[in-house]
């Protein structure tokens, strides 16, 4: 008797742990009531909490915008550091919902990790930062440095790849984050620090003599960073892509957080405008959100070039330009699909 | 009147196997068997269905694809256009290289502070006793941090090493310090060396010979060779001879100041020696507690009797002592070999390219095969326990107390 019981406790509790993996992302964070992001353990600009533990920067706020968009509230997400080498397997496991933490989207990530890249964010490329003491104008200038660089990363491959084609030589220095990176790189361990040319600015913006620290002209990759989230949920994959490409739309149409409520009170003249927005048409329902989804995001972060200039910009300490973060309008690559 | 040393035999009933001690343990170990193992084939089962719910695979073809990324500490040449196999193969041999010279240096460590812990001299046991607390009693990840931090922190960079710089190199400017490694002179095989090289390993062998001839001699006839001074000799002047007549055909090759860094000589990272020193560091203090059990389970009375027969302090340590405390030393001392291999995966915190560097985190990380990686990383480190121990259980074995 006792031992049937047992049995059919066990038979129970595994048939319900096969019903809480049957449920999809969309309904485990709506269930939750917090979105689980995994975000950079610190990146000035990028993801980095502050004296109060907010987090903010430039990938918090595209998942703050997730959160709006699926629960109505930029504050419900609950940030999961992680490192370079953890983050796949934690997005792969279901340690976090969605992963927005300066990935670069590749073929082998997209298949063979069964992961899905659904943007990018950031258009980037990889760099190499010195010290202006060093007197070096040119990666090929580089011969028998030592490099501290991140594992895990795709950095890693290209700097063999560069200095190979280059043939000069280097010193490998791993490190497994960025703090534990620039730590190494001001006490002299390394002569160059090597990452996405964003990461090098983040990184600087912290240095106490910035200035003397010059990033080298040459980009040696491509790096399209963006949110990645786990292969078989295509509608969570959906959400998320479409938020992003909410966020560049309502740049190029002129939609900001500030004229986001009036231009959503009625219809305007622009068509496009109304679908974003919700005053015309069904799309909010045909991702499983309310029709004035992106309404909310915007109203709450603000639209890419928003975001962009309150975090990393030109005004702000990390000092980046647009450049091929522009709207394809302005000569750079975002260009969202259309909204309808 | 029945028999009554002979009862009635019953016929086995079912119930037995539960209210019968003759049956009951072998019921109950059978079925803690069955338990056992449907819990395993559920363990296999569920991780082969998670595996397939997130479209992965168990695959080892891998390992045969290009790494893609460089190693800085090669004992094997190695490129970034080498496979995932020769990288984990790099990171094993620099596993072993840091295990094995660990233990080297932590057992010679412990067996000094283990003997000076016990010495009558009051200071010199006390700084030994507050120096195996500290050690044992702190996390071994806290003493690499701070090997690693001092080697970085408080040595001058490869530029200071210029004219007018603040620093110089030591020993004649042959060794350099610097916050990136020290750089030592690297020996250079002319033409005529490998005499010279073999003339030295024959004079290691002769030493051999020597002492067995010595040891005979002494219980033969009573009378003392002075080994010690010819083994010394032995070693240093055929090789020192052989290397004039030939010519010096070994050369030093003298680390200089390059565009960067230094260039030429050995360098030894500054991961490496971090890594290297806490690790003895750590385990020294456990093997130093392991001596000083060992020696005192050694009965007094054996130092008392030594005493008595005129023989003096230092050779009764030698020959009574020593000889039976190992008995007691090699089984734990074997453990702490083991930890100290196992400890060194600790490597990752100081960027030191281990096989868990390699293997276990680039590796993984290009490829995404975690539990692939982690299989092979587990079945090395098994291995490498299990040859330890062994080894160490043969050399137990021949010091263990022979019982005629």
């Amino acid at each position: 008797m006792k031992k049937s019981v047992f049995l059919g406790t066990l038979a129970v509790a595994g048939l319900a742990a096969g019903i809480a993996s049957a449920q999809t992302t969309l309904e485990q964070v709506q269930a939750r009531g917090t979105l689980l992001c995994g975000s950079n353990e610190g990146l000035a600009g990028f993801a980095a909490p502050d004296a109060n533990g907010v987090w903010s920067g430039f990938d918090v706020s595209l998942c703050r915008a997730v959160a709006t968009a699926v629960l109505g509230d930029p504050q419900a997400v609950e940030f999961v550091p992680l490192t370079s080498q953890t983050r796949f397997t934690a997005l792969a496991a279901g340690e976090v919902d969605v992963l927005v933490r300066n990935s670069t989207w590749t073929f082998s990530r997209d298949t063979d990790l069964a992961l899905d890249f659904v943007g990018v964010n950031y258009y980037d490329g990889q760099g190499f930062m010195v010290n202006t003491a060093l007197g070096v104008s040119s990666a090929t200038e580089l011969d028998g440095a030592t490099v501290c660089i991140q594992t895990g990363t795709t950095t890693e491959l290209n700097l063999a790849d560069f200095f190979r084609v280059n043939n000069i030589s280097y010193e490998p220095v791993p490190v497994a984050t960025n703090a534990e990176g620039q730590q190494q790189y001001l006490a002299g361990a390394c002569d160059v620090y090597t990452t996405d040319v964003s990461g090098l600015a983040a990184t600087r913006a912290t240095f106490e003599d910035a200035a003397s620290h010059v990033i080298l002209p040459e980009i040696v990759s491509k790096e399209p960073l963006g949110p990645v989230v786990r292969h078989g949920d295509s509608e969570w994959g959906d959400i998320v892509r479409w938020t992003l490409n909410a966020l560049i739309a309502a740049e190029e149409y002129g939609v900001t957080s500030a004229n986001v409520r009036e231009l959503a009170a009625a219809p305007t003249a622009n068509p496009e405008i109304n679908r974003l927005l919700g005053t015309e048409g069904e799309l909010g329902a045909m991702i499983g959100l309310s029709n004035d989804w992106a309404v909310n995001v915007i109203a709450a972060v603000g639209n890419y070039g928003e975001v962009f200039e309150q975090n990393i910009g030109e005004n702000t300490p990390v000092g980046l330009a647009r450049g091929l973060n522009a709207q394809w309008t302005d000569g750079g690559l975002l260009y969202s699909p259309p909204f309808r | 009147m029945a028999d009554l040393t002979a009862p009635p035999r019953e016929s086995f009933r079912l119930s037995q196997l539960l209210y019968d001690a003759r049956y009951r343990s072998l019921t109950i170990q059978v079925v803690a068997a069955i338990l056992i193992m449907l819990l395993l084939v559920e363990l296999v089962n569920n991780t082969v269905t998670n595996l397939a719910a997130l479209g992965k695979d168990i695959d080892f073809g891998f390992l045969g694809t290009t790494a893609g990324y460089d190693i800085n500490q090669q004992i094997i040449p190695f490129s970034s256009q080498d496979t995932h196999a020769r990288a984990a193969l790099v990171g094993i041999l620099n596993t072993l290289l840091v295990a094995v010279l660990g233990c080297i240096l932590a057992t010679v460590i412990g067996v000094l502070a283990g003997v000076l812990r016990l010495s009558k001299n009051w200071l010199v046991a006390r700084i030994m006793t507050v120096y195996v607390e500290a050690m044992r009693n702190t996390p071994l990840l806290i003493w690499i941090y701070i090997v690693f931090a001092v080697m970085t922190e408080a040595t001058p960079l490869p530029r200071d090493f210029r004219e007018g710089g603040s620093s110089s190199m030591i020993f004649w400017d042959s060794v350099a310090i610097t916050n990136r490694g020290v750089y030592l002179p690297a020996p250079v095989w002319g033409a005529g060396s490998g005499i010279v090289v073999a003339i030295f390993l024959l004079s290691i062998a002769a030493i051999f010979v020597l002492r067995s001839y010595a040891r005979k001699k002494q219980e033969q006839t009573g009378q003392q060779l002075p080994v010690l001074w010819m083994s010394l000799g032995l070693l240093i002047v055929p090789a020192l001879l052989a290397f004039f007549v030939m010519g010096r055909p070994i050369t030093l090759q003298y680390p200089e100041l390059g565009g960067f860094n230094f260039e030429g000589g050995i360098q030894v990272r500054n991961s490496f020696i971090a890594l290297w020193l806490a690790l003895s560091l750590y385990t020294s203090a456990f093997i130093a507690e392991i001596v000083r059990s060992g020696i005192l389970a050694v009965s007094k009375g054996q130092t008392e009797a030594a005493f008595a027969l005129g023989i003096q302090p230092n050779r009764t340590m030698q020959l009574i002592i020593l000889p039976q405390a190992l008995r007691v030393i090699i089984p734990p001392l074997i453990s702490q070999y083991l930890n100290l291999t196992k400890n060194s995966s600790l490597a990752i915190a100081v960027g030191y390219m281990d096989v868990r560097s390699t293997l276990g985190g680039i590796t993984i990380n290009q490829t995404g095969r975690e539990l692939e990686g982690m299989l092979l990383l587990g079945l090395f480190y098994l291995i490498t326990s299990l040859i330890i121990s062994s080894l160490m259980n043969v050399y137990n074995s021949s010091v263990k107390l022979k019982e005629r």
